[in-house]
């Protein structure tokens, strides 16, 4: 690759939203014409927010934005067209019941002509390689041939920089290949494409370049045939960090929760679990490594009866020996069996709680049925209210406020706290401190333990490997659906750990 | 045998104004509005054009312009059933009030303008009979365009103007909506705000314009009811539940107006097919035949849902109000 | 988050939250300005002053004990209706159908007034009235809810169809059992024997209505701020995935709510036709199957501050209908003057739910 001036410089960007959370600090990004550059973290890096700001989402609190060697401002995704950067973000924006043809041409002036739109479509299909019937309804679409449609249609309105958030996130095998292909071809007629991710194979098998960001900060960029995915995953993944979190061992495990080849297909029909199997033990926590959208909130979501599963077996197995079958029955059947199962789920406002609710109220999303009355107890939620407020210390006007109106580690306490009043027999957590401060982060890891230290069987989705390997006593890696390997949290090395998540195995061999 | 030169004629004269509505409804909603103040605006729309042409026929007395008699009444009704239409856009638009409720407060606001003024034009006429009858003015709007006494002149070409207006508005408002870009944009808006507003669509601009439109469209059928198919006489509620037929119309043609055409024609006829049954029936069983309509119009809903099949399904932002902060 | 090219002169935010009286001081404002354009209004049509206007106004409800017992009875019906649509509507599920559900109340209510009378004792012919009026309502109400719970068929449109099948459906038996053959309608109902006529209580004929209204009222707003069922409700309306994961059945629910709602409804259109009409036309609802839409709305689905809304709107259009009948209008004078007052009120809601931020000037409230 002979040396160009690049297409996008990006310097010193700053971006902090709502006053302290710092999602970028000082990145330094350049984008290169006739080059993928793979821009390489783990979640919750800040690679997302950093392309917002190219394409007109965010705009920068700090720093300077040259395109083409010209200092620009982009204000609003319309100004990121004018200088033809175009983004490809993971929710796609475009209207089910029109055509892809009408999709593309959505927005624009001028006189309706769909039949040239549709000859201009099959000449940038023909040219790049991609497969879209510019008739075709989005509803009857596949989620890969929607995203190519996205794509086209940011090519069809002359965007020449190209920004794909996690694309191959929703695609099988076949469909990145093909995606990647596509890709290809565009580089080579000149366009500056940046593909976001966290895939290392992806980025060896795709990029020319590598940026990497870790917790908001510009790492590094090389070229990727000069480096290696361990030296990747090092930069991403940083150096162990000591974060002092108690790990008591635990007390007489025995199994609680045995799955078996549990697989499960989204609505799309994409695998989402493939074969899936693991044992977990109670007295313990066992903690679910992988990169986002792996698998994990499917596999809770079964456990706790509310997935449909294609096959496999669920298994609870009671103090006594006795095993029942979780798997065909709903949170209500589970419960009704017995089970004491609760579950602090990812969208702690959409389904955990009700925003609207106050605290007292949400307490009673458990509490409600108890007792033959026609009434529910009132008291019992209250009282649960005051006592996780003044346990957990959460910070609030009152329990009779409604919960959106609590910040997000006091509405995780208030779901935690409901979650684990239960007494239950298995605990599952996902993301259970995402973007709470250190202290309400301890104040939950804290209540965990004190779970596993009762003998419940802790199932604990996290993403922060520092916090896994020092939490957990097992842990597993799911890659892609797959259990990639189950490793004890005492002496786990962060590296390969990193490396079964992004790899079967862990092992070079992918 | 069963009189079908009789019955056709009346049948289109019967969905006429059902075609006007439901034209003026579908275009609406496909901005995402349920505007259930449709059979009031209809109400509007009469009383609107019956105002103007009655001061206009005191005023002319006997030398009546024929085009002034025609303008007046046209200009007014949409005049009124714009204001009708802005009133709704304002609540529900800009002010982001629940559709429904001021769907139903305008519905009982347009049929009480509508009854108010007509009593009280009916005083100021001194008339026996609690009607306004405006003879004069009907005459240039109920003569046909070509006529004549054969079959085929009955069939097709004894209708006044405005339903022939009614049918090109719809196919029109079909082909707007199917095939121009203004037609896409505001499809869009009623599908997926979020969407067209991302994708540059002005959300507000076009429920604005596609309500008001539909509004006085609808405002139409009202007119046209009273000045050629009532033959120029207003009475209190004499409009009747018509409007609330549109709507079902709306759903049995699954928002698609160029279906409207035939389709307001079926209810019109279902709703006169009493009258050309053999007498000596139990007269009770008319009453049944009205029901066909609605109990039609409700399998159509139930089976399109449960068909699932898209196109078919109401527009999905229909009757959320759209703010762009919302998460 | 969205950045603006340039900074519009009003930009408009939600509101978090507004304590409930400056809420309600915002209602207010609004009532007293419909009043001032009601007024002016009146005074355009009937040249009079505007208190002379103010002063019918309240002639209409409260001139004369019968006119105080009218009011009553009428906000009995019309809370009746709204507290029937009100579950449903706590359940984001549109019941648009309170006039059928009405309809086919009344008209089970006056087929056993008709067909049963003399037949049975009275009070057994009343307690079947209850049941029948329940029971139609009930299954008028249940039919949308199934398809919705199934297929989720769009209900707005579905329970407002139902309604036309409903009258349709009392047309035909209108027909069927006209007094005298050839009128077309019913007549007063058994007017001799007064059978199956809801008894007077106290010499009042409308004080059983009110009282059990009253009543409905405080069990409504237990049923759904205390009962297990209405905590529910709540919570299928307020997020399906929230209910869902604590095992909420949810179309069981909407299933149980409608047979509820549609119930309550069918035994409002029973205290109209036993309770005060004695009789049954297809417009006995007189459009109560909507106005309780807005009295539940406008209540914010709270059945005791519905006590509230349903005698604003009674109060005024009765008032209205004193205006015309005293200075020789259209009663659908009274229809306007709600119309205008309904749009003021719904219009503050903005104020109470948005924030106007002025950019240009100091940040200043709406």
């Amino acid at each position: 690759m002979e040396n160009k001036t690049p297409a996008v410089k990006m310097r010193n960007i700053t971006k902090v939203f709502a006053g302290k959370v710092v999602a970028n600090d000082k990145v330094w990004l350049d984008i290169y014409r006739g080059e993928i550059l793979a821009l390489l973290g783990e979640n919750g890096s800040g690679k997302t927010t950093l392309m917002n700001m190219l394409s007109g989402i965010y705009f920068p609190d700090e720093g300077t934005i040259t395109i083409d060697g010209k200092d620009v401002v982009i204000r609003s995704p319309k100004d990121a067209f004018a200088l033809g950067i175009g983004m490809i973000h993971q929710h796609f924006k475009l209207v089910d019941v029109l055509t892809a043809a009408e999709n593309i041409v959505l927005g624009l002036e001028g006189k309706l002509d769909l039949k040239t739109a549709e000859r201009e479509i099959r000449e940038i299909c023909d040219k790049y390689g991609f497969e879209v019937d510019p008739n075709q309804k989005i509803y009857d679409m596949s989620v890969s041939q929607k995203q190519t449609v996205e794509i086209v249609k940011v090519l069809y309105r002359g965007a020449d920089i190209l920004i794909l958030d996690e694309p191959t996130a929703v695609l099988t095998p076949q469909e990145t290949d093909k995606l990647f292909a596509v890709l290809r071809n565009m580089r080579e007629s000149g366009k500056a494409i940046v593909i976001i991710t966290h895939k290392m194979h992806e980025v060896e098998a795709l990029s020319d370049r590598v940026a990497i960001l870790r917790h908001g900060q510009f790492v590094g960029d090389m070229l990727t045939k000069n480096t290696n995915a361990q030296e990747m995953t090092n930069m991403m993944v940083g150096h162990a960090v000591t974060l002092n979190i108690d790990r008591p061992e635990p007390v007489d495990p025995k199994p609680r929760i045995i799955v078996e080849g549990l697989t499960v297909r989204s609505e799309d029909g994409i695998v989402k679990l493939d074969d899936v199997s693991f044992t977990a033990n109670a007295g313990e926590i066992l903690g679910i490594a992988g990169i986002s959208g792996c698998g994990q909130k499917e596999l809770l979501e079964a456990i706790a009866g509310l997935q449909p599963v294609e096959h496999g077996s669920i298994r609870y197995i009671e103090d006594n020996g006795e095993e029942e079958e979780l798997l065909g029955k709903d949170p209500l059947a589970i419960s009704n069996m017995g089970v004491s199962l609760s579950f602090v789920p990812e969208d702690r406002l959409g389904m955990g709680l009700v925003g609207n609710m106050d605290l007292a109220d949400n307490m009673m999303l458990r509490s409600f049925r108890r007792g033959h009355s026609l009434f529910a107890d009132r008291r019992f939620p209250r009282d649960l209210a005051q006592t996780v407020v003044e346990e957990l210390d959460v910070s609030t006007p009152g329990i009779s406020t409604p919960v959106r109106r609590l910040s997000g580690g006091n509405v995780q306490k208030v779901l935690v706290g409901r979650e684990i009043a239960s007494a239950p027999t298995v605990l599952l957590t996902a993301y259970a401190v995402r973007g709470l401060d250190i202290n309400s982060s301890y104040t939950i890891y804290d209540l965990i333990n004190r779970q596993k230290q009762a003998g419940v069987a802790v199932i604990y989705v996290g993403e922060d490997l520092d916090v896994l390997l020092e939490l957990a006593d097992r842990i597993l890696v799911l890659c892609g659906g797959k259990v990639s390997g189950i490793v004890p949290g005492r002496g786990a090395s962060k590296r390969d750990v990193g490396m079964m998540m992004t790899r079967l195995g862990g092992n070079g061999n992918a | 045998m069963f009189d079908f030169i009789g019955f056709i004629p009346r049948a289109v004269m019967q969905g006429t104004p059902l075609l006007f509505g439901s034209t003026g409804e579908t275009l609406t909603e496909k901005s995402g509005n349920l505007n259930l103040g449709i059979p009031g605006t209809m109400y509007v729309g009469a009383i609107c054009g019956v105002i103007g042409s009655f001061f206009y026929e005191q005023a002319a007395g006997a030398n009546m312009n024929p085009v002034l008699g025609v303008a007046i009444p046209l200009l007014c009704s949409l005049l009124g059933s714009l204001l009708m239409g802005l009133l709704y856009c304002f609540l529900t638009v800009t002010l982001r009030a629940n559709q429904n409720v001021t769907g139903l407060a305008m519905t009982t606001f347009g049929v009480g303008i509508g009854n108010f003024f007509g009593g009280s034009l009916i005083k100021l006429s001194g008339s026996e009979v609690p009607a306004i009858v405006l003879s004069n003015t009907s005459a240039l709007f109920s003569r046909p365009l070509i006529g004549g006494n054969s079959w085929f002149a009955k069939l097709f070409l004894s209708y006044g103007f405005l339903a022939y207006a009614a049918i090109i508005i719809a196919l029109i408002a079909a082909y707007v909506l199917k095939r121009t870009r203004k037609g896409l944009h505001l499809r869009a808006v009623g599908e997926d705000p979020k969407t067209a507003d991302a994708a540059g669509v002005n959300v507000a601009r076009y429920k604005y314009i596609a309500t008001c439109l539909g509004s006085m469209i609808a405002g139409l059928g009202g007119l046209y009811y009273i000045m050629d198919y009532t033959s120029g006489i207003w009475s209190s509620d004499a409009f009747g539940d018509r409007g609330w037929l549109a709507i079902a119309l709306v759903i049995f043609t699954i928002w698609r107006p160029n279906v409207g055409v035939l389709a307001s024609f079926l209810f019109g006829g279902l709703y006169i097919l009493h009258m050309y049954i053999p007498s000596g029936m139990n007269l009770a069983v008319k009453e049944l035949y009205k029901m066909i309509p609605y109990v039609v119009t409700i399998i159509v809903l139930v089976i399109s849902s449960m068909r699932n099949k898209r196109e078919n399904q109401p527009p999905a932002s229909l009757g959320i109000p759209y703010f762009r902060e919302e998460r | 988050m969205h950045e603006k090219t340039h900074n519009p002169l009003i930009h408009i935010s939600k509101r978090s939250a507004m304590p409930w009286y400056t809420a309600w001081a915002i209602r207010g404002i609004a009532l007293v300005a419909a009043l001032v354009v009601c007024a002016i209004v009146s005074v355009i049509v009937t040249g009079e002053d505007p208190f002379q206007i103010y002063a019918t106004i309240f002639e209409g409800s409260f001139g004369s004990s019968r006119k105080v017992w009218m009011l009553l009875q009428n906000i009995a019906i019309l809370l009746c209706v709204a507290l029937a649509l009100t579950p449903a509507f706590k359940m984001r599920f549109w019941n648009l159908g309170g006039e059928g559900q009405m309809l086919v109340g009344g008209l089970a209510t006056a087929a056993c007034m008709i067909l049963l009378a003399g037949k049975i004792p009275n009070w057994l012919l009343i307690v079947l009235m209850v049941a029948a009026s329940i029971l139609a309502g009930a299954i008028w109400g249940m039919i949308p809810a199934i398809f919705k719970a199934k297929w989720n068929t769009n209900e707005t449109l579905f329970t407002l169809m139902m309604n036309y099948v409903a009258t349709q459906l009392v047309a035909y038996f209108i027909i069927l059992w006209e007094v005298p053959k050839g009128a077309g309608q019913i007549g007063i109902i058994n007017q001799k024997t007064e059978a199956g006529w809801l008894p007077m209580l106290f010499g009042q004929k409308y004080m059983l209505n009110v009282l059990i209204v009253a009543l409905i009222c405080v069990a409504m707003y237990v049923y759904l701020k205390y009962s297990k069922h209405g905590y529910e409700i709540s919570v299928v309306g307020e997020s399906e995935r929230t209910a869902r994961y604590v095992g909420i059945k949810v179309g069981k629910v909407i299933i149980r709510t409608m047979l509820l709602s549609g119930a309550l409804c069918g035994f409002a259109g029973m205290l109209l036709v036993g309770g005060t009409e004695h009789t049954l036309t297809t417009t006995i609802t007189a459009g109560r199957g909507f106005t309780a839409v807005m009295v539940s709305w406008l209540a914010k689905f709270n059945p005791i501050w519905m006590v509230l809304t349903s005698f604003l709107i009674v109060f005024l259009s009765r008032g209205a209908g004193q205006i015309a009948t005293n200075f020789g209008l259209s009663p659908s004078f009274a229809d306007i003057l709600t119309g205008v007052i309904l749009f003021f009120i719904i219009g503050s809601e903005f104020f109470i739910n948005y924030k106007l931020n002025f950019r240009k000037h100091e940040a200043k409230e709406g």
